[in-house]
């Protein structure tokens, strides 16, 4: 495929209204991303009858909606850093390390070099998508139900790395997650479980709400306890930028970050928060020798957020080369081409090139736009660390309350966040971790479908799961981060 | 009690009345983007660009259970609301007539109308040696398990429904048919596409596009007639001998307590708007297919739907 389409794309992004679009849209994705709740699906969802109303262009709105999609990327991450409660569910992995780092007063520093990590991982995406796209295309009709078994058996091998020190807790938590996750509809018998005859519960617990209860919740139990007790700490604010030589450390973190990220956001059936969760747990696997991760290990801040905004990236692969959307905010966008009578897919490369190109131009033009956006705005977004605790916490309660509410409408899903936020309260006192439980929630679902799906199409046949070819490198990876840490760790010892 | 002061607050206020309620709201049981967006999109902007009323119509979200939610919402606590439509398509017959939108069954609310309908369509990859539906039911009837099928809903889906119609025609118990419940029609496409499974079932305007783009082929539409566009030259089942229709009609239904002055007032304001021309270009975008039913009709189609859907889903196994 020649690259004519995207010169034409870049006439297109820098007219002055589409920058304009882009940069509207850049700022309120942030906004959107840092509000607990509502991520990106929601203000696109508000943003496109809106548009499409006021006679904007086709391209203008995709540019629009683009730079909201990938300005959620980066702001979900400065409520997860600075508060430790993720802003979208793309940010969960983010807080593992960054909140950590700003308790010890690196809180700007850590705000920057997310920013920057999501830079690298934004833009080159981008690139790959630009690129690779049709290749890219081809893998993503080659993963099936049991190739996605595998590599969420992959993913499962690689939370292993979590089990450190205290491995009956870490897999308590895991189970916590799956069990979770069997709540609602049962997808393949389009059975009811454990749902009491409770419609509100048939789709089960939503993620976000248990995001939401799990950190935004359980924190504010924590810092009323420790305001209670008078331990409560006043941080620091910590200069602004991360030093050369910690950018010189996470660059690799951010490069393994953004591989992961990208290929996970370019399968349709898996999306940023399974993107962040593999590459926070690969990287702790390859790169946690002194078992700094999880104690605000700048690698571990770089990793999830290089992949979360290179999944953002990834996700329009299928979008734009099969027409079939590669995330739920995706989906969304390829209803506004609908919207707009345009069918997705390759032929929109050759017939509309203004809108692919455009589309494509326009997340160069996103990502420098955000980076600018955001490393001056640290300053400003640090001070929320020296709100006082009693704005803060209502605060956060509010924004949970609300966007659940706002969300979900229903009295039910306040009182399973809370009931959540309870519960990850008492994990975290028992001195769980509560990375295992997302972990097993995000992954669980994804497992258990595309087990028993490859299953009824094998008739049950376990062969299925080892045939191809995707099949058994998955396989291979999966046994490979397994075995040779524990071989490199007795090679350590032994010499 | 308050709820019950409050709707019968509301009857007493807008029940004699004939002009127009004063907020209108279409209510997409699930997430924006999918297809009770869409029928609701359709109602909105077809009103908005035809100017029959003179205040837009709002679109809201409430997903859970595919409608059962909402469902549940509408008949306990907004019965009354003279503005309130809810967006509704053959699925939800399909779970009412499965008892899974809780308690309540197809009785509980007042349907209003149908706007358009798209059609069930059997599918195989481009590279599959199958040309036609006979073919196809010759090989399925002969080893169904080295032909799986893939759909986008979960056993009992409408997907699932579509496919277990053509395995009874063909002679092959629906039960034995190796079935994967992939996440929606886009998964459908690319499973097919990957050859994880061997027959799509699925939606004609989703499958339209890849059908042209010749990623796919459509070996028949589930309807009484062709369909015009893109599918012209795929045939219906009848036309191959199998007498299997599946249509998808997409509409709107209100709460069990709005007077029936509201109602006439929205069968009125429906049927003046389905003779626009705006209408139906809407519509036509919308990828829907002309299948207007409304008021009486409509309820007809919904309980005979409801009555067809039990008797499937029993024979089925399901129940």
């Amino acid at each position: 495929m020649s690259l004519d389409y995207l010169w034409t794309g870049f006439a297109v992004a820098l007219q002055w209204q589409n920058l304009l679009f882009g940069l509207v849209g850049c700022f309120l994705g942030t906004m959107v991303g840092a509000l607990p709740a509502i991520g990106p699906i929601n203000g696109i969802a508000l943003l496109l009858p809106l548009a499409y109303t006021l006679g904007v262009p086709a391209e203008s709105t995709m540019i629009l909606l683009a730079g909201v999609y990938y300005g959620a990327e980066y702001g979900g991450r400065i409520s997860s850093i600075l508060l430790n409660v993720p802003g979208d569910a793309g940010a969960v992995m983010t807080a593992l390390d960054g909140n950590p780092m700003a308790r010890q007063g690196r809180g700007a520093e850590a705000l920057a070099l997310s920013g920057i990590a999501s830079f690298v991982g934004g833009m080159l995406s981008v690139l790959g998508l630009t690129l690779f796209a049709p290749l890219l295309g081809r893998l993503a009709i080659g993963f099936g139900p049991a190739e996605y078994f595998v590599l969420m058996v992959f993913a499962f091998a690689t939370l292993t790395s979590m089990v450190g020190e205290q491995p009956i807790k870490t897999m308590i938590g895991a189970a916590i997650g799956l069990a979770l996750t069997t709540i609602g509809l049962d997808p393949t018998s389009g059975a009811y479980r454990f749902t009491f005859d409770e419609p509100e519960l048939h789709d089960g617990i939503e993620f976000i709400i248990l995001v939401i209860g799990l950190f935004s919740i359980s924190e504010v139990l924590l810092l009323l306890e420790q305001q209670h007790r008078g331990t409560l700490q006043v941080l620091a604010i910590g200069r602004g930028f991360p030093s050369l030589a910690t950018l010189r450390a996470c660059l690799g973190a951010m490069l393994r970050g953004t591989g992961i990220g990208f290929v996970i956001g370019v399968l349709p059936g898996t999306g940023a928060s399974v993107a962040s969760a593999v590459s926070y747990t690969t990287e702790k696997r390859l790169s946690d020798r002194e078992g700094t991760f999880g104690k605000g290990d700048p690698r571990g801040l770089a990793a999830p957020e290089a992949a979360n905004n290179a999944a953002a990236g990834g996700a329009f692969v299928p979008m734009l080369t099969l027409g079939v959307p590669g995330s739920g905010t995706t989906a969304v966008m390829l209803g506004a081409l609908l919207l707009y009578n345009i069918q997705p897919g390759p032929q929109l490369f050759t017939e509309r090139p203004e809108i692919a190109g455009g589309l494509v131009a326009s997340m160069y033009v996103g990502n420098l736009l955000l980076l600018a956006l955001n490393l001056p705005l640290v300053q400003l977004f640090v001070r929320m660390l020296l709100l006082p605790n009693w704005i803060l916490l209502p605060g956060i309660l509010t924004l949970a309350f609300l966007g659940v509410y706002s969300t979900y409408a229903s009295t039910l899903s306040i009182v399973i966040m809370l009931a959540i936020g309870v519960v990850g309260y008492l994990l975290r006192k028992l001195g769980f971790d509560l990375a295992p439980v997302i972990l097993g929630f995000v992954l669980g679902k994804v497992m258990e479908t595309n087990l028993r799906n490859a299953l009824a199409i094998s008739g049950g046949e376990l062969g299925i799961l080892f045939e191809s070819t995707i099949c058994q490198v998955l396989w291979a990876l999966a046994l490979l981060v397994l075995v040779a840490p524990l071989l490199l760790r007795r090679r350590a010892t032994s010499s | 009690m308050r709820r019950w002061l409050a709707a019968a607050l509301t009857v007493a206020f807008v029940g004699t009345a004939e002009a127009a309620p004063d907020k209108l709201e279409c209510l997409a049981p699930a997430k924006p983007g999918g297809g009770f967006d869409l029928t609701c999109q359709l109602l909105r902007l077809s009103l908005q660009n035809a100017k029959l009323v003179s205040q837009p119509v709002a679109v809201n979200y409430m997903e859970g259970g595919v409608g059962a939610v909402a469902y549940n919402h509408v008949v306990g606590t907004r019965p009354a609301d003279p503005g309130l439509v809810v967006a509704a398509s053959s699925g939800s017959a399909l779970l009412i007539a499965q008892k899974k939108f809780g308690a309540h069954d197809e009785n509980a609310v007042r349907w209003l109308a149908a706007l358009g309908a798209d059609y069930g369509v059997l599918a195989v990859s481009a590279d599959s040696p199958y040309k036609s539906l006979k073919e196809l039911g010759e090989a399925f009837k002969a080893n169904p398990s080295s032909l799986p099928v893939g759909g986008g809903g979960a056993i009992g889906s409408q997907d699932w429904m579509k496919a277990a119609i053509f395995a009874k025609a063909v002679g092959v118990d629906p039960k034995s048919m190796r079935y994967a419940a992939l996440e929606g029609g886009g998964a459908v496409l690319t499973a097919l596409q990957g050859g994880h499974v061997k027959i799509g079932s699925g939606d004609a305007a989703e499958m339209a596009a890849l059908h042209k783009a010749g990623q796919v082929r459509i070996l028949a539409v589930m309807s009484e007639e062709r369909l015009p566009g893109d599918l012209a030259d795929v045939p219906t089942a009848k036309e191959q001998g199998l007498d299997l229709v599946w249509t998808i009609w997409r509409g709107y239904y209100m709460g069990p307590k709005v007077s029936d002055a509201d109602y006439a007032w929205w069968v009125d304001l429906l049927k003046k708007l389905t003779a626009t021309p705006e209408f139906a270009a809407e519509r036509q975008a919308r990828g829907l297919f002309p299948f207007t039913k409304i008021g009486p009709d409509f309820v007809q189609q919904v309980k005979a739907d409801v009555a067809r859907f039990r008797e499937l889903a029993k024979e089925a196994g399901l129940m």
